[in-house]
């Protein structure tokens, strides 16, 4: 069940330059009864000014406290003002949105997770819930511009971790897919989000290995809920809602199948 | 238009006093002969074909959902970036992204006629005869209106073509007016010079109605990258942005025509929607700020009625025009 609902800030720090942890409590009552890795929620800025929900994506859920914790680039006006939220203030959030990673296809497999920039936030939630299921090996590579990183730390308790950065200062000197070739990594399938050019990587070393690929895609959207077809993508078949080839990113997605989705 | 037409424009001028026994106001209004149970709908392309919106809303609730246009074959839209947020709106170039009538017809129309609101059909297309096209397959199908795209900014080829140059407007209008079963209502782009004029037009073709404004044509450049935002370089602006051009061209309008008007334009609030019923609409679309709060259409309704209870009026349709 989608709603838009008033959450209260119960943390908000900075983990790097311009990347900010928000965590958010849901009211009494108010919580959904799951949340799957993967999927996102839209959060209103708190400046009348602007409309739009913003689409971030879910970086821990926690099911006890009913809190889930959002990781976001601050990239412009609207991040800023959730960003200057402080404990207490309370963000409106339209959520949970998209349907996640489908984790029971990844359950007693080695999993390799990829993360690029500001594509590092859910795959912590993903691999916290790979985690759980038995037989599961996950590594996790992330993927920074420096050492300035961040969700290291916690990646590590559910993954073998490996990082790349840009400039070298860190890890592997490139990008994921350096440090997954440096490293010898082998897998049985790949989950990935991050930018475009890194998404496109990933599916053709996907095709290389013959294994599956699960791409996380990002989009400017609008309403966030399948209704105004702001934010698809292109598809390799005629898609089932649309009837023509173009998926709703909000709604068929994020996650798709690499080769469900064109991205060129 | 019909004698029940004109005598419900009249009695919306004269504070004719609509109070139901219940005591509560009317918020019944009527637009060629359909009666709406209240005066407020979807503006088409922010509602989907109200599937979508119905987790939050009660479909039943609303006087009419507006469909998203729909053509005779599927439409694949506009490249990506299709939206972008600006001051107090939004830009947006979809490009009419549709399934296509048989789609919409088995699955979309079979969806709304489960509940008890009127269905608004808008109809998009390239061509005079992709247009008759489509309000001919629409013939026997459970749609109580019809509403003609003839306005959208970002298809190239055709529509909004037939909708900035008066005659061509005439010409499509009473051409569809021919063939279709239901009551058409124009919907007017206010990419034009004169806005009076292009309603006239519309009379004169013989529509039942008007709905106004679609989106205004606006651009958003992104100056660290240098380029456009949106893939298409311009888009249709909307939200509360345009209000206030808005309800200037629905009073424009009202003084121009005869017809019913329907009014939209970055509708935020109850109070909002009473602003343009009293510059001359007889009914009022919630569009872009739907984005904003999915729950937006129901609050204006209740709002509204709140609104005819504080100011002692007996039913929404006296607040038609009633600024002058």
């Amino acid at each position: 069940m989608k709603k838009k609902t008033t959450m209260t800030v119960t943390d908000i720090r900075y983990l790097a330059e311009g990347i900010c942890s928000m965590t958010l409590r849901y009211p009494e009552g108010e919580a959904p009864e799951e949340v799957k890795p993967g999927q996102f929620a839209g959060l209103y800025p708190n400046d009348a000014d602007k409309l739009l929900p913003r689409p971030i994506s879910i970086c821990r859920w926690d099911p006890e406290k009913k809190e889930l914790r959002f990781v976001f680039r601050v990239a412009g006006a609207g991040t800023a003002s959730l960003a200057a939220q402080k404990a207490g203030d309370t963000v409106d959030m339209l959520g949970v949105l998209g349907n996640g990673y489908n984790t029971g296809r990844l359950a007693g497999k080695k999993v390799l997770l990829l993360g690029g920039g500001i594509g590092v936030p859910p795959m912590l939630e993903l691999a916290a819930a790979l985690s759980k299921e038995p037989g599961t090996e996950v590594t996790a590579v992330m993927g920074y511009r420096d050492s300035d990183m961040f969700l290291t730390e916690e990646l590590g308790k559910y993954a073998r971790l490996l990082v790349a950065t840009e400039d070298g200062s860190a890890g592997t000197k490139g990008n994921v897919l350096d440090a997954v070739r440096e490293h010898g990594v082998k897998a049985q399938a790949v989950c990935a989000c991050g930018p475009m050019p890194m998404l496109r990587a990933v599916k053709r070393y996907a095709m290389e290995e013959e294994i599956p690929a699960y791409l996380s895609l990002e989009e400017r959207m609008a309403c966030g809920v399948g209704a105004c077809l702001g934010c698809v993508t292109k598809t390799a078949k005629v898609d089932g809602h649309s009837h023509v080839r173009n998926a709703r990113i909000c709604t068929e997605g994020p996650v798709f199948g690499a080769e469900e989705v064109e991205i060129g | 238009m019909s004698e029940k037409e004109q005598a419900a424009r009249a009695a919306a001028g004269t504070g004719q006093s609509g109070k139901s026994e219940s005591g509560r106001p009317d918020m019944s209004v009527t637009i060629a002969g359909v009666t709406l149970k209240n005066p407020v709908m979807t503006a088409s392309g922010t509602f989907g074909s109200g599937m979508e919106y119905s987790e939050f809303v009660d479909l039943n609730r609303l006087g009419a959902v507006v469909t998203k246009g729909v053509a005779n074959v599927p439409w694949e839209g506009n490249p990506t970036p299709r939206v972008a947020e600006v001051y107090g709106g939004m830009l947006n170039a979809i490009g009419l992204q549709n399934p296509g009538i048989d789609v919409f017809i088995e699955r979309d129309l079979a969806f709304l006629s489960q509940f008890d609101t009127k269905v608004i059909v808008n109809v998009c297309g390239h061509t005079e005869e992709e247009y008759l096209e489509v309000v001919e397959r629409l013939w026997d199908q459970p749609a109580d209106m019809l509403e003609i795209n003839v306005s959208c900014p970002n298809v190239k080829q055709g529509a909004i073509q037939f909708g900035q140059d008066p005659k061509c407007l005439e010409d499509i209008t009473a051409k569809i007016r021919r063939i279709a079963k239901q009551p058409v209502i124009m919907k007017l782009t206010p990419n034009v010079t004169d806005i009076a004029e292009m309603a006239r037009a519309a009379e004169a073709g013989g529509a039942d109605a008007v709905s106004l404004i679609n989106t205004i044509t606006g651009m958003k450049i992104d100056i660290e990258k240098r380029q456009f935002v949106l893939a298409n370089k311009t888009g249709g602006l909307s939200g509360p942005a345009i209000r206030p051009v808005a309800v200037r061209m629905v009073w424009q309008a009202a003084q121009a025509v005869k017809i019913p008007i329907i009014g939209m334009g970055g509708i935020a609030s109850a109070e909002d929607a009473v602003e343009f019923m009293l510059a001359g609409a007889s009914a009022v679309a919630v569009g872009a700020m739907n984005f904003h709060d999915p729950y937006l259409t129901e609050k204006v309704i209740d709002g509204m009625e709140k609104y005819l209870v504080r100011h002692s009026i007996g039913a929404a349709r006296e607040l038609t025009g009633a600024v002058r």
